[in-house]
């Protein structure tokens, strides 16, 4: 069939000039608005003292935060400004618990090397904050040390895995409040139970963070390790902890807050002090704003405890 | 005694198990390299030549056959055999200076602290990035990353250079200028160098033996081919010459004749 790529030549050789035409102008509708853009940039808008220009761009991102809860405030008070309603209203609670808004530090004394809290329940919510942190500082330190103690022993030695894991795999679903019983049976006091209920609500995720780290990391960085003839010591300081940091400060940061979660429910079945029994306490007295005053700072502590650990795991990252 | 060669493969097998039974990946594979020869390990992917890599680096055992090194058996890794591994591996938690530095801690443990540090500018100067010592691998490019890689090897200064495929991730124009940086290395070291690769005009350009590997299971040597090029090699010339059309002649017809690539008879 001799005409069929005749006529195939013939129409390419057509559809060429007009291709070869059209190109210029499409290449013209390209360029124009590219030429108004560097006219634009050539005389831009006024630049403004760097302080201010900082300063727009904090307000830009936190504005729609601050709108939200304004928004929000609104609409709480509009939904429970009337007699009988469930809940204080904003301006209630600012009414009625003026006392603790204002004096969060009452009974907190600082100096004397330290910061002392008085007895009895007189205390402001700064003061139970701080007693609940107390408790967490003790507990997560621990639960961090042994967690990852052990994640690094299961991520490393398969046989400690196959033992370890299952073991792990259904305490950790275990919630906080069905290990009380039994931590208040052992400890006897409320101090040490409290104390591992934080312990043993944190460390799962510890665990299971790091084991994950270390069982990642590169058979290259293996391979590394065994060209440079690298001891058992030195692979573990050159090696695995720095390849496993981003993996065990995952496990650390859900651990911190799951810690925090825990401390609150301990303390509200145990009393006494802390944050948890403020809220049990209050809850007794009728006291619903005091109630709703200590859940924000719970929610903002538990936030800082959150950043407080991110930041730490950057830092070690950037250094490891 | 029988004198061995610097370098020795002796009936080289490795066998791996699997689910339908042992899989052999080499078999009898011998090989002689002379101090300061340059080696490049030939063939199609998936034939062992890695594998084959890494028994001499250690980091494979073979299920028969020795590998001797200067008439002595080695069957664990060992800085005496540094790798250039393909993807540069790199501790991305390490600056430039400290990754190369970390080996030279390994390999010169009676060093002052400014000799070690001196050596590893040293090696750094000789690869050209004596300029970013302070910097992560992750702010340098490919090229640049697998030059550190390069450096922290011959810091080490191993009997025996390895490279897996050092150049197989980067891009052409960029492979070149390293090449080129190999053989400005390699002419002032003079090194013990066996190099993987599957770019024919690579191994023409940087060896001085051409071994020819067959495709596997059970892969084995097929061919050798000694190139015959003088040295220095200069890119642009070498390519006219007939050493060079004749080394490219028997490779070409070696992987692409007599030993195809099992990929496109499956195709």
């Amino acid at each position: 069939m001799p005409p069929a790529p005749q006529s195939l030549i013939e129409t390419t050789a057509e559809a060429l000039p007009v291709s070869v035409g059209a190109k210029p102008t499409s290449a013209k509708i390209f360029l124009l608005p590219k030429a108004r853009m560097s006219n634009a940039t050539a005389s831009p808008p006024k630049p403004l003292h760097p302080a201010v220009e900082k300063l727009k761009s904090f307000a830009g991102s936190i504005l729609p935060t601050l709108i939200m809860i304004i928004v929000l405030l609104l609409i709480w008070q509009v939904a429970t400004d009337r007699p009988g309603a469930a809940l204080p209203s904003p301006t209630r609670i600012w009414a009625e618990s003026h006392e603790v808004i204002v004096d969060p530090f009452k009974g907190v004394e600082f100096g004397n090397g330290g910061l002392s809290i008085a007895e009895g329940g007189d205390v402001g919510v700064a003061g139970h904050i701080i007693t609940s942190l107390k408790r967490v500082a003790v507990g997560y330190g621990l639960s961090a040390i042994i967690g990852v103690a052990l994640g690094i022993l299961i991520g490393q030695s398969v046989t400690a895995y196959r033992a370890l894991d299952p073991l792990f795999q259904v305490l950790r679903t275990v919630p906080p409040l069905a290990w009380l019983p039994i931590s208040l049976a052992v400890f006897q006091e409320a101090q040490p139970s409290a104390i591992f209920l934080i312990f043993i609500t944190a460390i799962w995720p510890i665990i299971l963070n790091t084991a994950t780290g270390v069982q990642n990391i590169p058979s290259t960085y293996r391979n590394v390790a065994k060209v440079l003839s690298l001891n058992p010591l030195e692979y573990f300081t050159k090696i695995m902890l720095p390849a496993t940091v981003p993996h065990m400060f995952t496990g650390l940061r859900i651990g911190v807050g799951m810690s925090w979660l825990a401390i609150v429910a301990a303390e509200m079945v145990q009393g006494g002090t802390g944050i948890g029994f403020f809220i049990w306490d209050s809850y007794n007295s009728s006291l619903l704003s005091d109630t709703i005053v200590a859940l924000i700072w719970i929610g903002m502590v538990g936030f800082a405890l959150d950043r407080l650990v991110a930041w730490i795991g950057r830092r070690v990252a950037r250094t490891a | 005694m029988k004198k061995r060669s610097y370098l020795a493969l002796e009936g080289i097998e490795v066998g791996f198990p699997t689910k339908l039974g042992q899989f052999t990946a080499l078999r009898d594979v011998d090989l002689e390299i002379q101090k300061g020869e340059f080696v490049a390990l030939i063939g199609h992917s998936g034939c062992g030549k890695s594998t084959l890599l890494n028994v001499i680096a250690g980091l494979v055992k073979p299920s028969r056959g020795v590998v001797f090194l200067d008439n002595d058996v080695v069957d664990t890794p060992g800085p005496d055999r540094a790798v250039i591994f393909q993807d540069h591996s790199l501790l991305p938690w390490l600056t430039v200076e400290e990754n190369v530095r970390l080996a030279v801690d390994k390999t010169r443990p009676k060093a002052s602290k400014a000799e070690r540090r001196d050596w590893v500018r040293h090696n750094l100067a000789l690869v050209q990035m004596d300029h970013a010592l302070a910097k992560r691998p992750s702010e340098l490019s490919g090229g640049m990353k697998q030059r550190v890689g390069i450096a922290r090897a011959i810091a080490m200064e191993p009997r025996v250079l390895l490279m897996d495929e050092p150049f197989g991730a980067l891009d052409a124009l960029t492979r070149a200028s390293l090449q080129d940086a190999v053989m400005s290395i390699q002419a002032e070291l003079n090194n013990t160098v066996v190099m993987i690769t599957h770019d024919v005009d690579e191994a023409i350009l940087l060896a001085d033996r051409v071994v020819m590997m067959t495709n596997g299971p059970a892969a084995t040597i097929g061919e050798e081919h000694v190139v015959t090029m003088a040295r220095p090699r200069e890119r642009l010339s070498a390519i006219d010459t007939t050493d060079y059309a004749r080394a490219r002649h028997a490779i070409v017809h070696f992987l692409h004749e007599r030993y195809t690539n099992p990929l496109d008879r499956a195709a």
